[in-house]
C-alpha cells in the first residue's frame, strides 16, 4: 500500500485511484439507498401524546 | 412523568422551575426518544446520519487511545499503529456518510417547517469537522503532515491568521485536535440531535398541510 | 403549544409506525465496526517518516547547501516572504488595497541568515577553528562584499559535484562562504541542526516552524512531495501518501488552484488576468462564501428550490407518494 497510487487525468482534473473509488464509491452507496427497498414496518401505531415518558 | 399544567402562582418564581418547564415544554423525552416515526421514513437514505455518528464513535474511541499513549506511539508500535489506521479509517467512514447525509438532505429539502437552524448546524459541523481532520493530519509527525503543512502555512498566512493559527507549531495543532476541537463538534453535534428530535422528521416534499400553522403551533 | 401536541399536529393524517432508534443506532454502529477494524486490518495506515535536515544534507546536499545559501543572502521564499515572518514591502498578499496578510503584521520574526545558519554555526564554531574563524571573516565584511561572494558562490553551486561527502564547486572568490556551508552541512548530517533549529532556550519544544520553512525553501522536499502527487498545482490537499485515499472532501478548495487565472496568466476577454501572486488568499475568500452561502441554502432562491424540481425526492418517498 505504501508505493504511490495511479493517477488518472483528465483536462485539468488529476485524481488517484484511491480517490476516483472512494468519490465512485459513495454515488453507488447514495443511488442504492434511494432504490433499495426499505423493509416495511407494519404495525401502525398513535402518535406520541408525551404520556407515557 | 408529565408536568402538571402550571398554576398561576404569580407570587413564586424560579429560574429553576422555568428551565424545567421550558424542557418539559420544547423537548419531552417521548421527543428525545421517540418508539415511532412517520412512515415516510423508510427510506435508506434516512440512515447516513446515525452510520455518521457511528463513525465518529470510533474517530473518538481510536483518538483517546492514541491521545492516552501518546503521539510517538504510533509510528513505534505495532498496536499503536492499528489504532492509528482505526482512527484514519474512521475517519474516511465519517466523511462519506456526513457527505451521503448532506446529499439526502438536501435533495429532501430538509431545513423546511422551520428547520433551517439545523442545517445551518449541519453545515458548521460540517466546517469544523473539515478543520479537525486537518489538525490531526498536520499532527502526524511524518512526511505527509509537514508536506501539509508547509503548504497549508501559505493559505493562512494570506488571511492573516498564520501566527494566530500557526500549522508549523505541532503543540498548538495537537492541543486544537485532540481538546478544542472534538469539544466543539460534540457540542454542535448534541445542539444538531436535539433540534433533529424537537421537531420531528420533516415532512415529504408537496404533501398539503391539513391547514397552514399558527404562530402558536410554530416551533419556537 | 409544547413540543409534543406540536408534532401530533405536524404529523396529522400520517400513519406513524413503530422505529427503534436506538437499535437503529446500535446496528449502525456494529456495522461500521466491521467496516473500520476490517479496513484497518486489511489496508493499515500510511506513515512515510519525515524528511528532516539531517535526511536531506546526506541525501541531496547540493541542494542543501544551495538553500543555506539563499538564506544568507536572504533569497530565498522564507526571507522574501513577509509577515507574519518580516517585513518584506509588496510581497502579502493582497485583493486590490486589503491585505490580511499586511494587517496583521510580523508576529512570529525570522531571520534565516541569523537564524537558520550563522546563529547554529555560533555554536559549532566551538572548539572548530575554521568555522570561528570563516564566522569572524564573514561579520567583518560589508554587506556589498558579503553579497558578491554568496553571489558568486550561488552561480558555482550550479555545476557543483559531490565527493566524500563534501560540496565541491569550481574555484573562484567566495570568501568564507565555503567554510560556512561545510559547517553547516556537517552539522545537518549529523541531526545537529534539527535539534539547534527547534530550540529556543528551553528543554521542551514543540514548535517546529524555524525547520519547516527551511526545508520548505529548498527543492528536496517539494520535489519528494510532487513525485507522490502532493503539490498545490497536482489537486495536492486531496491527495495521500501511497494507495491510500486522501481527503475526497477538499475537493472543491484544491479544484480552484488547476487553473489560470489561480495558477498563471489568463485571457479573459482580451485582458490578461494573472492571481497567482494572491492565490491562496482569493481561494480562502472564495471557500468562505461558498460555504457562508451552503449555510444559507434554506434561504436563498432558486437552490433551495432544486430539490422540488429535481426528482430525487419522488425516489425516496416514492411509496409514500404512492399511497397517499
Amino acid at each position: 500500500m505504501d508505493t504511490p497510487a495511479t493517477y488518472l487525468s483528465w483536462n485539468f482534473i488529476l485524481i488517484s485511484v484511491p480517490n476516483l473509488l472512494m468519490i465512485a464509491g459513495m454515488i453507488v452507496v447514495f443511488v442504492a439507498a434511494l432504490l433499495a427497498p426499505f423493509p416495511s414496518h407494519g404495525e401502525a401505531a398513535e402518535p406520541e401524546d408525551g404520556n407515557d415518558a | 412523568m408529565r408536568e402538571a399544567s402550571p398554576k398561576p402562582q404569580a407570587e413564586h418564581s424560579s429560574w429553576t422551575l422555568s428551565i424545567r418547564r421550558l424542557l418539559a415544554r420544547n423537548l419531552p423525552l417521548s421527543n428525545l426518544l421517540p418508539d415511532r416515526q412517520p412512515v415516510y421514513v423508510g427510506s435508506w437514505v434516512y440512515i447516513f446520519g446515525v452510520l455518521a455518528i457511528a463513525g465518529l464513535i470510533w474517530i473518538i474511541g481510536s483518538g483517546v487511545l492514541l491521545a492516552f499513549f501518546g503521539p510517538q506511539w504510533w509510528h513505534e508500535s505495532n498496536i499503536g499503529r492499528f489504532v492509528n489506521s482505526l482512527h484514519l479509517w474512521s475517519v474516511q467512514v465519517f466523511f462519506v456518510f456526513m457527505v451521503l447525509h448532506l446529499w439526502g438532505q438536501y435533495f429532501m429539502a430538509g431545513w423546511r417547517d422551520g428547520r433551517a437552524p439545523t442545517w445551518m448546524i449541519g453545515v458548521v459541523i460540517f466546517a469544523f469537522s473539515i478543520a479537525a481532520a486537518f489538525t490531526g493530519f498536520v499532527s502526524q509527525q511524518n512526511f505527509a503532515g509537514e508536506w501539509i503543512a508547509v503548504n497549508a502555512k501559505d493559505a493562512t498566512n494570506s488571511f492573516g491568521i498564520g501566527s494566530l493559527f500557526n500549522v508549523l507549531n505541532f503543540g498548538q495543532m495537537y492541543g486544537i485536535h485532540v481538546v478544542l476541537l472534538p469539544l466543539l463538534l460534540a457540542t454542535l453535534l448534541g445542539i444538531h440531535l436535539v433540534l433533529v428530535r424537537m421537531r420531528g422528521v420533516v415532512r415529504p416534499i408537496g404533501l398539503k398541510r391539513a391547514a397552514p400553522p399558527s404562530d402558536e403551533e410554530r416551533p419556537s | 403549544m409544547n413540543a409534543a401536541d406540536r408534532q401530533a399536529k405536524y404529523y396529522a393524517g400520517i400513519k406513524m409506525i413503530h422505529f427503534d432508534l436506538v437499535k437503529e443506532m446500535v446496528l449502525a454502529l456494529f456495522v461500521v465496526s466491521l467496516v473500520v477494524v476490517g479496513l484497518a486490518g486489511v489496508l493499515s495506515s500510511p506513515d512515510d517518516p519525515a524528511v528532516t535536515l539531517q535526511t536531506w544534507a546526506t541525501k541531496d546536499p547540493v541542494d542543501f547547501v544551495t538553500t543555506a545559501t539563499s538564506e544568507l543572502a536572504g533569497t530565498s521564499g522564507t526571507a522574501g516572504y513577509g509577515p507574519p515572518y518580516n517585513n518584506t514591502a509588496d510581497v502579502a498578499q493582497a485583493i486590490g488595497p486589503i491585505s490580511p496578510q499586511s494587517l496583521a503584521g510580523v508576529r512570529i520574526p525570522i531571520d534565516p541568515a541569523q537564524d537558520f545558519v550563522l546563529k547554529p554555526l555560533g555554536f559549532a564554531a566551538v572548539g572548530n577553528p575554521t568555522i570561528s574563524t570563516a564566522l569572524q571573516t564573514y561579520a567583518a565584511a560589508s554587506s556589498d562584499q558579503q553579497q558578491t561572494w554568496l553571489t558568486s558562490y550561488t552561480d558555482a553551486l550550479g555545476n557543483a559535484t559531490v565527493a566524500n561527502d563534501e560540496v565541491s564547486v569550481a574555484s573562484g572568490d567566495y570568501g568564507p562562504v565555503p567554510d560556512l556551508m561545510t559547517g553547516l552541512l556537517g552539522l545537518a548530517r549529523t541531526g545537529a541542526l534539527d535539534g539547534l533549529l527547534l530550540s529556543n532556550g528551553n528543554l521542551f519544544q514543540t514548535d517546529f516552524t524555524k525547520p519547516l520553512l527551511f526545508l520548505g525553501d529548498g527543492n528536496y522536499l517539494p520535489n519528494l512531495a510532487a513525485a507522490q502527487h502532493l503539490t498545490g498545482d497536482q489537486w495536492g490537499m486531496m491527495n495521500e501518501t501511497g494507495m491510500y485515499p486522501g481527503q475526497t472532501w477538499l475537493w472543491a478548495f484544491s479544484f480552484w488552484y488547476q487553473f489560470p487565472p489561480f495558477n498563471g496568466p489568463a485571457d479573459i476577454l482580451g485582458q490578461q488576468i494573472d492571481w497567482s501572486a494572491n492565490t491562496d488568499l482569493i481561494v480562502i475568500i472564495l471557500m468562505i462564501v461558498l460555504t457562508t452561502l451552503l449555510a444559507l441554502v434554506p434561504f436563498i432562491p432558486i437552490l433551495r428550490d432544486i430539490p422540488r424540481w429535481v426528482p430525487i425526492h419522488r425516489l425516496i418517498w416514492r411509496k409514500y407518494y404512492r399511497n397517499s
